[in-house]
């Protein structure tokens, strides 16, 4: 007995002098992985034109329905987006989200994508509905060319494919 | 001069009443900092901290025992609808003030004051006069000592009985049981120093350690007296009064607020108490080799009263040490062994400290007739203890389960599940 104590204390003295392995938070954030599901961003395009196109296909998709859209059509002179629509309204409750990211891969302009953000705290139901210009990326901060089919303002792409961007 | 000597002694009352529940806040860090080390963790390092230049901080939490009394001074006070009400209030006094009183007798340094000034060797007071760092010197300290530690155990008892709640009634009936079981255990072993030192004075147990502290002679006794004291103030691995998984929170369960604090408060307390009374008895209390020399060296330069300042400090520090590094071994020591099961803790009690006591007390009292040289019958009596301890640690260790279980008859159970068939 007396030899399983010592190796006990022993044990435990070792540890006392080993560096603790404690992260201290709000200091030192731990990076999370690359394809880590956070917060959502609206995303542009290089010409600071926003990408989504209000097609709904996000909303349609989510299963906690916490997704709105409300299309508007776009003005011809000063468009948001390419092509016809834009997302007049864009509301995401993070109360719902389940962050599982179906909106990600319904999205066929990748204009909805979860990024690394996940400190989402708030005080009031209220504040848990991300409106569109929180969501929404700085105008220089876009990326990629628009497809060639979103400008086509004929023909509406439809069915809305997967657009390989 | 009457007047003024009963105001230095309350004054003196209210320091040492202050210092411990000061030193009682500040061991719960030492001891969630010193757990967290164990543990891998960091503890506590938010509340307050002194800033240093580049950013760093220094001794960061050490405002956290102020933030614990102010959230607990601020929580809900709630008294049970069907609890003794009267009872339920007073328990925790009756916990936290036996735990209080403890310090009294303890020689907390050696200040010596008044008298004709020559301090005798080994001791303190001089002729005449007293140690100024010791609340009340009277010839039967220790029985004083070993009733006040045992009657700590009634506020716990009164609390579990009032609270009407049967988790807390279990928590004190099981540190009642407890606390009795051991309390002969820690009696016989200070037993030992007492017939060491031929005196029931804690100042004079002090004295007869001068260069030879009681550790040696009285080793059994050591071992046997932190391990009694360690269950006499129930803390891990005897904390089974205050098991969670079987008691919820054990004899405090239905008290909140500053109540619950001073149930914390008197634990505590009791445990730093008893480190200070294993110090006093075994480790040469205040004692600390060279301090004589340099406070002599003192009084020859700076006077009389600067050399007894010296020494009253000094020794202050190197008691206080010698506190701190027992309080260490109990932290280490908890952040070890798990809790040990009832019966367990009743066989270790009665049936393998109460004996080994008892032979402690048979030894001392053997060898200090027939070996009068105290360093020649000290080894003698430090090696036999050592013997008992690892003989009784090899033979006394974890019992087989075939003794522990009641095993259920083997044909017995084959016919009752042929009948359900």
């Amino acid at each position: 007995m007396l030899g399983e104590l010592i190796k006990g204390l022993g044990t435990t003295l070792k540890y006392l002098f080993k560096k603790p392995v404690t992260v201290q938070y709000p200091e030192v954030k731990r990076p999370v992985r690359e394809r880590f599901r956070g917060r959502h961003e609206l995303k542009r395009f290089e010409n600071g034109l926003e990408r989504c196109i209000g097609c709904s296909l996000c909303a349609a998709a989510c299963p906690a329905d916490a997704i709105l859209v409300v299309p508007g059509e776009n003005d011809p002179n000063h468009p948001n987006s390419p092509g016809e629509r834009y997302a007049a309204t864009y509301e995401i409750n993070m109360l719902r989200c389940i962050f599982c990211g179906y909106c990600e891969d319904a999205c066929p302009t990748n204009a909805i994508v979860l990024e690394h953000q996940y400190e989402l705290s708030f005080y009031d139901r209220k504040s848990s509905i991300y409106t569109k210009d929180m969501l929404l990326v700085a105008a220089d901060k876009g990326h990629g060319e628009i497809p060639p089919v979103l400008e086509q303002m004929q023909r509406r792409p439809s069915p809305p494919a997967q657009i390989d961007l | 001069m009457a007047f003024l000597d009963v105001i230095i002694l309350l004054v003196k009352c209210l320091v040492l009443a202050l210092a411990t529940t000061t030193m009682f806040a500040y061991f719960t860090l030492f001891e969630r900092v010193l757990l967290a080390r164990f543990q891998h963790r960091v503890g506590p390092n938010r509340a307050g901290y002194i800033p240093l230049p580049g950013g760093r901080k220094l001794l960061g939490g050490f405002l956290q025992p102020a933030a614990d009394a102010v959230k607990l001074f601020f929580k809900e006070d709630i008294t049970p609808a069907m609890a003794d009400k009267w009872v339920y209030l007073i328990s925790p006094a009756f916990a936290v003030i036996p735990a209080l009183i403890i310090w009294a007798t303890i020689p907390l340094a050696c200040w010596p004051s008044g008298g004709d000034g020559i301090v005798p060797q080994g001791g303190c007071a001089p002729a005449g006069g007293s140690n100024f760092l010791q609340l009340a010197e009277f010839n039967v300290g220790i029985l004083y000592l070993l009733a006040i530690t045992s009657i700590g155990v009634y506020g716990i008892a009164i609390a579990g009985w009032a609270s009407n709640n049967k988790y807390s009634m279990l928590g004190g009936v099981r540190a009642t049981a407890q606390v009795i079981s051991y309390e002969l255990a820690l009696g016989l072993s200070v037993l030992g120093v007492v017939m060491q030192a031929s005196s029931f004075s804690t100042a004079d147990i002090v004295a007869g350690q001068w260069g030879w502290w009681y550790i040696v002679p009285q080793f059994l006794g050591f071992v046997i007296f932190l391990i009694a004291s360690t269950a006499e103030v129930v803390r891990s691995p005897f904390d089974l009064v205050e098991a969670e998984q079987e008691l919820v929170g054990g004899y405090n369960t239905e008290y909140g607020s500053m109540k619950f604090a001073l149930f914390f408060m008197s634990e505590y307390i009791k445990l730093v108490a008893m480190n200070a009374i294993a110090v006093t008895l075994f480790l040469g209390g205040w004692h600390l080799p060279g301090l004589y020399t340099l406070s002599q060296a003192v009084t020859d330069n700076f006077g009389q009263f600067a050399g007894a300042a010296v020494l009253g400090l000094t020794s202050l520090g190197a008691f206080l040490l010698k506190v701190a590094l027992l309080s260490f071994v109990s932290v280490w020591i908890r952040a070890t062994v798990p809790r040990v099961r009832y019966d367990q803790l009743m066989h270790l009690g009665w049936k393998v400290l109460l004996p080994m006591a008892l032979f402690n007390i048979a030894l001392t009292a053997v060898l200090n007739v027939l070996i009068p040289d105290r360093y020649i019958g000290g080894v003698i009596a430090f090696v036999i203890g050592l013997a008992v301890v690892i003989g009784v640690a090899f033979y006394q260790g974890p019992r087989k389960p075939s003794s522990e279980v009641t095993l259920v008859n083997q044909s017995a159970h084959s016919v009752g599940v042929q009948a359900k068939t």
